[in-house]
This record gives structure tokens, sequence and C-alpha cells, in this order.
């Protein structure tokens, strides 16, 4: 009796109608699932999988634009020092140019004044000189007239006349 | 251990009602995790959705290492329900056991040989639908002829023996845990000395119960898909 109840289908006949329930049910509870938890399970799932996918992409397309807007940044930093380096440069030059000029025009400036300072100095000697000879000449003739007023012809005055003024000129 | 079963008869067949009633109990409650954990589905998942998509998941992992997705996808919701239904079918029987005029009402429902056979035939059966809908007639009948052609009894006789081995492994591990917990359980009632002695091992063996009826709902599930594959699947 004990053995009895162990042995498969003991249990008395063959029950029909637990495999049709078993099977009825078994198949509800399947489409139940799947209406209720598997359908909308893997819906979430899938927009997930999606969602994950296109941050993924999106990070992506954001590194390479990071990537590319750095390379850009680097590249302008590279002209603008270029370009500083040039202006630098330049402007080296144009002070070295400038202060050629200054000195070129300075001492052409110096050697003007110098020459005219000069030439002043000339002219200046000229007419004293020639200031001198005529108050000279004046005065030698005062002088001659008055030593020899008396007995003396105009050509030999004219002799003597000339013969100071030869003197004079011998001095100077 | 040797109660009865409440039996009726009704249109011609015989229904054993605690089987009906355990079925019920076990589909209802596989129904309630379901609709429960997926009632607030959310992006990021929390509590009882991620414990049902673990469960999709691992299912999903059964699938794949026996088929191609793209085979095997159609399964998915079967091996889920499978999986759940027959472990939730043996954890049933593990607390309790509920007689009630001598008749044995409250029970794992996989601890019936009817059940666990229906289940098993149904996944064969549902096996071959497969096979001639995914290869046709022709290939599906080329299938009996491989690797060689006297083969063909041996296959002829592999698919019976497959049925019944799905569903009396369930079967005989569930009820032989139900037998030993109920002889536990019986020798608590022989007084003081019963106790002590029996609850030890009660507890022991209600743990292994419960590790064993996890396995054994896994191999059903992996041994469904199993032979799925086997008639799905192009490459065998």
């Amino acid at each position: 009796m004990l053995l009895d109840s162990y042995v498969l289908g003991a249990s008395g006949g063959f029950n029909g109608g637990d495999i049709v329930f078993q099977l009825a049910m078994f198949i509800i509870l399947l489409a139940l699932i799947k209406k209720f938890a598997w359908g909308p399970l893997m819906g979430i799932m899938n927009q997930r999988e999606e969602h994950i996918a296109g941050e993924i992409e999106a990070a992506e397309a954001s590194r390479v634009e990071a990537k590319k807007l750095l390379e850009e940044q680097k590249l302008l930093l590279k002209e603008a020092r270029t370009e500083a380096q040039t202006l630098i440069e330049s402007a080296k030059k144009q002070g070295e140019a400038q202060r050629e000029e200054i000195i070129v025009a300075a001492r052409a400036e110096g050697d003007r004044l110098k020459n005219s300072a000069k030439l002043e100095i000339e002219q200046q000697k000229e007419q004293a000189v020639s200031a001198i000879r005529e108050q000279v000449a004046s005065l030698s003739v005062l002088v001659a007239s008055k030593v020899i007023e008396k007995e003396l012809s105009a050509a030999d005055q004219e002799k003597l006349i000339n013969e100071y003024i030869q003197e004079a000129g011998e001095k100077q | 251990m040797d109660h009865g079963a409440p039996l009726i008869k009704f249109m011609g067949l015989t229904f054993n009602l605690s089987n009906i009633l355990m079925i019920t109990v076990a589909s209802v409650i596989v129904f309630l995790i379901a609709v429960i954990s997926t009632r607030r589905l959310a992006m990021k998942p929390t509590g009882m959705q991620n414990f049902f998509e673990w469960v999709m998941d691992f299912v999903k992992n059964i699938i794949n290492s026996n088929m191609a997705w793209k085979d095997g996808g159609r399964f998915h919701v079967l091996g889920i329900t499978l999986i759940m239904y027959v472990f939730v079918s043996n954890m049933l029987g593990l607390p309790f056991a509920v007689t009630y005029n001598h008749e044995l009402w409250w029970k794992s429902p996989t601890a019936d040989p009817v059940v666990t056979l229906t289940l098993a035939a149904m996944v064969v059966g549902l096996s071959h639908y497969y096979g001639v809908r995914v290869k046709g007639l022709k290939g599906y009948g080329k299938d009996f002829f491989k690797p060689m052609w006297f083969m063909f009894p041996l296959k002829i006789i592999e698919e019976f023996a497959n049925t019944l081995t799905l569903g009396l492994r369930l079967y005989g591990n569930i009820y032989a845990g139900e037998i030993l917990l109920t002889l536990l359980a019986g020798s608590l009632a022989t007084g003081f000395l019963g106790h002590a002695v029996a609850v030890l091992p009660t507890l022991l063996w209600m743990g292994f119960s419960v590790f064993i009826g996890a396995i054994q709902a896994f191999i059903f599930c992996m041994l469904t898909m199993v032979y799925m594959s086997h008639k799905v699947s192009h490459d065998h």
C-alpha cells in the first residue's frame, strides 16, 4: 500500500482532465504573460537599447567635434603666433630703418648748417676787408694830403696813393 | 504520504481537484509576479522590473547557448513562462502540505507525473510543430534520417524518451523532495525527541529542495530549448 502510492500513475486511473486543464492554463498563462509582461518589457528594453546606442553615437560625434575644434584652435593659435612674430620682426626692421634715416637726416642737417655758417663767415670777412680797404684808402689820402699838401703834383700824388694801397693789400 | 486524491468525474474526464487548485495557484502567482514587476516600466529599471529583466536575460542566454537568436527568439516567452511556472510550482509544495479528509490538497503541481508529462509532451509537440514550420515538411522529415538512414528507429524512440525523461525528471525530483519532507515532518509528531532529531534535517532538506526546485526549473527550460534547437536549427 505504501509502495503503491510511489508508483507512477497509482493515484487512481488516468487524469485526462488534469492534462486538459494544465494545457489550457499554461496556454492562457503564456498569452497573458506575453500580453502584459513580455511585450511591454521587451518594448522598453528595446527602447533603452536604442537610447543607449543613440547616446553612444552622440558622445562619439561630440568627441569628434571637440577634436576638430581643438585642431582648429591649435591651428589658429599657431597662425596668431607666427603673425605676432612677423609683426615684431617687421616693427624691428622698421625701427632700424627709421633710426638709420633719422641719423642720416641729422648728419645732413649738420653739414648743411656748418656749410652755411662757413659761407656767412666768409662773406662777413670779405665785407670787413673791403670796408677796411676803403677806410685805409681814404685815411691814407687824408694823411698824404696833409703831409704833402704844399708842393706835390697830381701825378706824384697818384703814384704815392697806389703804393700805399698796394702795401695795405699785401699786409692783409 | 499515502493520502488519496480528490477525484471527480466531469464530462467523461477525471479531474484531480488538488491538481486543478495548485495549477491555478501557480499560474496566478506567476501572472501576478509578471504583472507587478511590469506595472511601472521605466528606462531606468528599479526593483521588480530589474528582477523580471534579469529573468528575461537569463532565458535569453539559455536560448542563445542553444541556437541563433533569429531562430530562438520566438521561444523567449515560452521559456520565461516555463521557467517561472516550474519554479513557482516547485516552491509551492515546500512550506507545507495540506490534507483535508485524508485527501492531499496543497502540494507542488509538479509533484504529479500527469502535470509534468503534460508539460513535457507540450514542449516536444511544440518542437515538432516548429520543426515543420521552420524547415518545411521535407526538411523536418529528413532530420529523422540524419546522420545515417538506419538511425531512424532510434530517432523515433528518442522523441518518446525525450518526453518521458523531461517530464519524469522534474516529477521525480520534486515528488521525492516532498515525500522526504512529509516523512521528516511526520517524525516531528512523535514527541520531543522526534522534534529534536528532525528539525535540523528538515531545515537542511528544505534548503536543498529550494536549490533542487531552482535547478530543475532551469534544467526544464534548458532542455526545452535544446529540443527546440534540434528541430529548428539548420546546422544540426
